[in-house]
């Protein structure tokens, strides 16, 4: 392999693990805020010790979200020098917005709410968490600036010793890009979150087990998940990809699988996109659908991709047909599911209906993946690009790092991310399988604790 | 605007040092002054609230440095990549070492926990020693800005200079013994029992070693890179930095003799801002200096941001700044005093 497909491999692994956590702990730092402003409005310490559950397995995930979050600041610079360079100017700057207005708070108030339920009254612990909270989603935006950035350059311009600075900050914080996508991807972190809440509330329920936490979960979990689920489909998702049909017409060619420039096209649900022959395999394709999502009339043209340049064409053209049909296949099926779940919830039929509970136990892991496809959309789109328009891929990395150099980190992460992986799952299966604790049994845990030290 | 940018990121990269400095001085030294496991925890509980906070002055300053000098950050970052793909592995390592302890009760994982932190802690210190004696004695920086530097090459300083050479590794080293004495100086101030006692002997015995190296480090620093006296003859006013230096190992002498817990902290954290003003002040307005006469070095002037860039900077991080202070004033109130010696339970 040569240097430029192995520094891709590296960023791509070691960004694609690293967002596995973030998404999580995002989508439950909001649904543990959720937790605890119920706990505040009702009295009823069930919530209170339900946040309490959630936040032990936040605070693992967060744990590798951070460890695996250095090194991907560190790799613009090591893997990806060339783009830092020209581009430090603009992207540093968001970068470095999300390290002094987003780091420093969730560590400071991380630690307060983790561990200072006893010392804060119910008011502050509660500000803890919306502060936590409010640090990851802040944090979220910054990365997100930075890459619709690198999707949509906005509000720059070049300096005569070839490196790019802003023109105007509130244009690159306020590229429409960015807000689209962010909203997207926020949706989508609310839809692991949700996911993995109730599942677990499934399990407990399955299991016969865990008191009422099971039922506070399931419907926590399928309410957030209703909603998030459809604002991830629309308007979130049809906005952005209206506006990625705009801005970046051969990405959505691509995505779509659609070869050549039609009137009415339609749209593939499946296929196995043939790059030498120009055609979709096996396709299952519905007439117009895809003129009409983009243009809102069936009768529109929409550009192919023989339309464009064949050096400016998604350099993986399969794997982007392939993710963008995972994400968007994975996120009507989630939709779908939750629906009927919040049928049931409604009707109160939800607790006893064991072909519902069982799809939502096993589901957990889908969300992991229609996010990682939805990212690989956006990124495979992009290409050949580095920066839309502006920098090619192949310009971007650092040209004094060999192959094997990076082959040998390469190699290195993915020894180390497989013991992480292993904790992980490790830790995370044992707080689940402990089960949240009840504030009386947590008491009588305590005395017993002081017994033994006044002993 | 350059300059006033040049100390700023020093001033993140010294507030790192200062502040992680004593968490990565608490895990060089703990598993020998903490003897029980009542007593791992207790050290482990002194820094538990505030280590990872600390860490954030690290991304933070990286970051400031990536938009304010992106010609350095590309050029550093990637010349340096064994090294520094190696510090994020010891990053990994300590991180998931100090917070999945408590997650383990059985003994023996416990103490393969210890001997990782006790491991990657002792070889960061190491690594930043060296980093910072890297940049003071300069790269082999070609043409186009850009090096590649093995991690060694014949040992000597010169031309082809390697990651490690006699003179980086004194610096590594330098900075073991430095981060140790401050982090035996913190547990002082932050514990009490036996832990305590036992740091402060570690802490006697560390501060002559910590002298002996810094009256060394002068003359090797002059072999190494003969330019760093080049400034503070220009500017007289930057030999407050080694009267600094000296100043601070005195007053943690007298301190420390004086039973002043706080101020033989404080004094070592004056050490470690005047030996990093001290190398700032040798090296500005050079960023990377160059090994070699014929290659230009990276300075602030070729390598700085547009001009818009860094005015804006300015607001927001002025901004960021005032905020992320002040959630340090919160934290560090909260969890002022000292940490008992019996484990208790934390709110949950």
């Amino acid at each position: 392999m040569d240097a430029l497909t192995l520094h891709r491999i590296h960023f791509a692994f070691t960004m694609t693990f690293h967002y596995l956590f973030p998404q999580l702990t995002m989508g439950l730092a909001l649904l543990i805020v959720v937790l605890k402003t119920m706990a505040l409005r009702t009295g009823n310490d069930r919530y209170n010790d339900s946040a309490r559950f959630w936040a032990r397995i936040f605070a693992v995930n967060f744990l590798l979200g951070v460890v695996t979050g250095i090194p991907m600041e560190f790799q613009f610079g090591t893997n990806w020098s060339e783009f830092s360079r020209r581009t430090g100017g603009v992207i540093g700057e968001p970068l470095a917005m999300e390290g002094v207005f987003s780091f420093f708070l969730e560590s400071a108030f991380l630690g307060l709410f983790l561990f200072g339920e006893k010392r804060l009254s119910r008011f502050a612990h509660w500000g803890a968490a919306f502060l936590v909270f409010a640090g990851s989603w802040i944090s979220g935006f910054f990365i997100i600036v930075t890459d619709a950035w690198m999707q949509h350059p906005v509000a720059y311009r070049l300096l005569p010793n070839g490196v790019y600075e802003v023109t105007s900050f509130w244009g690159l914080m306020m590229n429409p890009w960015a807000w689209l996508q962010y909203a997207h991807n926020m949706c989508g972190a609310v839809v692991t979150g949700s996911f993995v809440m109730s599942s677990v509330g499934a399990l407990y329920i399955l299991q016969k087990r865990g008191g009422d936490f099971g039922r506070i979960f399931l419907r926590l979990g399928v309410t957030a998940g209703v909603l998030s689920c459809v604002a991830q489909i629309f308007p979130t998702g049809d906005l952005h990809g209206k506006y990625m049909a705009k801005n970046q017409p051969i990405a959505i060619a691509g995505m779509e699988g659609l070869f050549h420039s039609e009137k009415g096209a339609p749209i593939v649900l499946m296929g196995q996109p043939d790059v030498e022959g120009q055609r979709i395999d096996n396709p299952i394709a519905v007439n117009k659908v895809l003129s009409f999502l983009i243009y809102g009339t069936t009768a529109a043209e929409v550009n192919g991709l023989d339309a464009y340049p064949r050096d400016q064409w998604p350099s993986t053209l399969p794997l982007l047909f392939y993710s963008y049909h995972i994400m968007a296949g994975l996120g009507t099926y989630f939709a779908a599911l939750m629906a009927v779940a919040m049928f049931l919830l409604w009707r109160g039929k939800l607790y006893t209906t064991r072909w519902v509970l069982w799809p939502i136990l096993l589901s957990f892991p889908l969300p992991y993946i229609a996010n990682t496809a939805g990212w690989m959309t956006a990124e495979i789109g992009r290409q050949p690009w580095l920066v839309y328009n502006l920098i090619r891929t192949s310009d971007g990395y650092s040209k004094h790092i060999g192959a094997g150099t990076s082959l040998f980190s390469l190699l290195g992460f993915l020894g180390m991310y497989t013991v992480l992986s292993i904790l992980w799952i490790l830790l995370v299966y044992n707080i689940i399988d402990e089960g949240p604790k009840s504030t009386a049994e947590t008491a009588t845990g305590k005395t017993l604790v002081n017994a033994l030290v006044n002993a | 605007m350059a300059t006033l940018w040049f100390w700023i990121v020093a001033g993140m990269l010294a507030a790192y040092a200062v502040l992680d400095g004593f968490d990565l001085g608490v895990g060089i030294l703990y598993p020998f002054v903490a003897r029980t496991e009542d007593e791992r925890q207790q050290a482990i509980r002194a820094i538990g609230p505030v280590w990872d906070g600390n860490e954030v002055w690290l991304i933070a300053g990286g970051g400031t440095l990536f938009f304010a000098f992106p010609l350095l950050y590309a050029s550093s970052f990637s010349g340096f990549y064994m090294p520094l793909m190696i510090v994020l592995w010891l990053l990994i390592l300590r991180g998931l070492a100090v917070e999945l302890r408590m997650h383990f009760a059985d003994p023996l994982w416990r103490s393969l926990f210890d001997g990782l932190f006790l491991f990657a802690s002792s070889l960061l210190a190491i690594f930043f020693g060296t980093a910072l004696a890297n940049v003071v004695r300069g790269v082999p920086i070609g043409p186009d800005h850009y090096f590649y530097l093995p991690l060694w090459t014949n040992w000597r300083t010169g031309p082809n200079p390697g990651i490690l050479d006699w003179y980086t590794v004194i610096g590594g080293l330098m900075a073991l013994l430095a981060l140790s004495l401050h982090g035996a100086l913190y547990l002082v101030l932050k514990t009490e029992g036996d832990l305590r006692l036992r740091s402060q002997v570690a802490a006697g015995r560390l501060l002559p070693f910590v002298a002996i190296a810094t009256v060394l480090a002068i003359p090797a620093t002059v072999l190494a890179r003969p330019d760093s006296l080049h400034n503070y003859h220009e500017n007289p006013t930057a030999f407050l930095a080694p009267f600094g230096v000296a100043g601070s190992l005195v007053s943690i002498a007298i301190a420390m003799r004086k039973k002043s817990e706080l101020g033989a902290f404080l004094s070592s954290s004056v050490y470690l801002i005047a030996m990093l003003c001290g190398a700032a002040a040798g090296l500005y307005p050079v960023l990377l200096p160059s090994t070699s006469p014929a290659m230009a070095s990276i300075t602030i002037a070729n390598a700085v941001s547009g001009p818009h860039t860094l005015r804006v900077g300015l607001a927001w991080w002025t901004i960021g700044m005032m905020l992320a202070i002040m959630y340090f004033c919160v934290v560090y109130w909260l969890f002022r005093g000292k940490v008992s010696q019996y484990a208790q339970t934390y709110g949950h």
